[in-house]
């Protein structure tokens, strides 16, 4: 593309912790859901894991509580090009819900869904691996209700539309399905590393 | 598939949107799922984007600005190839420095679909705003940047059913590409705007609304106009005036506001599946 006349930018920072197109967020902590958030107590809230599995299975609050904890520290990025550094989240991993209901040899793909119907697909691989979590905690405190709290997926390494707020499930499956913001012309992976910010990208 | 999608996919099919001329590159068509989950928000009326379009970074030339308040300014632009959008959809806009830095953003669409081959956006001046600082303070018309879009369907609204739009500050930006669009076409779908501003001086669009907007000014208003927030009884003012069908609610604005203004919607008895929220970000 062209020059546009008379655009300087902001002054440039190298920092090799940003990915292409992104800008650091500082404090701010944008939230974009599309959807009324829910009043969800703790109580209330279930994580499932179901589809091509050995042993589907629903876990309650404390039940997913009673997982051994594992946290994430590092970074977050959002589609809208705003990428946030070292933040805390603390939860389980996936890995210890996925080794609990085993997928089948078959499986590939996942959805994973929310208490509001939201949904997002995933690769299998993007999920295992210790690379994703189900986390309740936000820095010292609980997840708070705009960010996805009581629960939501945490997949770091994916554009933060993947990280499925009020998390209620994964439906683990053979073949890729696209979920909400997928069906709406955003791309099926993506990977902020490689600006996959819409299908085609 | 519900009856509710079904009757949205007929109804956008016999009134099409986006003028039958140019190629349209979204279409009122659901699209087949497999897996849907237990609890849905918004499922019916989800709109295919086409992704050619959306990937392709387009020329646009800036042709004119009109000043709408002391923070706020609309640019539009000629857009030569530009495929049309459905009132609610925006676009990726990006800037380019002389040693190949790229900045690019988000912004809605204020102009209705049929403003052929052009298309304009209302901007806030940003306290450092890079994108929008650069708008307000450097670029005159026959600048050039470049867009891509129309993107995501999910808060368009193609005028086949009411409704009822609720947004502040510059959040009244995509809502007012519907307000025109229902001008436009003459449509005689049921719509209501209620729009929240500091001040009237603060009030985007103010010349341009008429009988279907309720202005809520929160810090200084016109004598004998109440200052405060949207409230409930807002809502149930416009609430209580029910269409068959019931009303699809459109809310825009700061995450503060959308919260606030969604929950009243809720407990006024508005559907959840019928809400669609944008916020700034």
């Amino acid at each position: 593309m062209n020059v546009t006349r008379g655009f300087a930018g902001r002054p440039r920072v190298q920092n090799d912790r940003l990915p292409p197109g992104q800008y650091d967020a500082g404090d701010d902590w944008p939230v974009l859901s599309a959807e009324v958030t829910p009043e969800l107590a703790p109580a209330e809230w279930t994580f499932a894991i179901d589809g091509l599995v050995a042993e589907p299975r629903t876990w309650t609050w404390d039940e997913a509580h009673a997982l051994p904890s594992s946290a994430y520290e590092g970074d977050i990025h959002c589609v809208t090009s705003w990428s946030k550094f070292g933040v805390r989240f603390g939860g389980v991993s996936l890995d210890a819900f996925l080794d609990l209901v085993r997928p089948a040899p078959e499986a590939t793909h996942a959805v994973a869904y929310s208490h509001t119907g939201y949904t997002t697909n995933l690769p299998l691989a993007d999920l295992t691996g210790g690379r994703a979590w189900i986390v309740w905690e936000y820095g010292d405190g609980p997840l708070p209700a705009e960010h996805g709290g009581p629960a939501r997926l945490l997949v770091p390494h994916l554009y933060f539309w993947k990280s499925a707020k009020w998390i209620a499930g994964l439906r683990i499956l053979d073949h890729d399905e696209p979920g909400f913001w997928e069906q709406n012309g955003y791309h099926h992976r993506g990977n902020p590393w490689e600006e996959q910010r819409y299908s085609g990208d | 598939m519900t009856e509710t999608s079904a009757s949205w996919t007929t109804s956008t099919s016999s009134t099409p949107a986006v003028p039958s001329a140019t190629s349209a590159p979204t279409t009122g068509r659901t699209p087949a799922t497999g897996f849907t989950p237990p609890t849905r928000f918004a499922v019916p009326g989800r709109i295919a984007v086409d992704n050619h379009t959306a990937a392709t970074w387009q020329r646009a030339t800036l042709t004119e600005i009109r000043r709408e308040t002391p923070r706020a300014a609309t640019f539009r632009f000629a857009v030569p190839d530009w495929a049309g959008h459905l009132p609610g959809q925006h676009l990726m806009l990006r800037l380019r420095a002389a040693d190949g830095y790229v900045a690019q953003r988000h912004y809605s669409i204020a102009s209705p679909p049929d403003d052929a081959g052009h298309i304009e956006l209302t901007l806030d001046q940003v306290d450092g705003g890079e994108v929008s600082g650069w708008f307000h303070t450097v670029a005159r018309p026959g600048d050039e940047v470049e867009v891509r879009g129309p993107l995501s369907g999910f808060f368009a609204w193609p005028g086949d059913r009411p409704a009822l739009l609720i947004g502040a500050g510059s959040g009244v930006v995509p809502l007012m590409s519907m307000v025109r669009h229902h001008r436009a076409r003459g449509l005689s779908v049921p719509l209501r705007l209620l729009v929240s501003a500091r001040s009237p001086e603060e009030l985007i669009y103010a010349s341009e609304y008429g009988a279907e907007t309720t202005p809520v000014f929160t810090r200084s208003a016109p004598e004998d106009v109440p200052v405060g927030r949207v409230s409930a009884a807002h809502v149930a003012r416009l609430l209580a005036d029910r269409p068959d069908g019931g009303w699809e609610a459109y809310v825009c604005g700061s995450n503060g506001f959308a919260e606030h203004a969604s929950r009243l919607l809720v407990d006024a008895g508005q559907p959840v599946d019928r809400i669609r929220i944008e916020r700034f970000g």
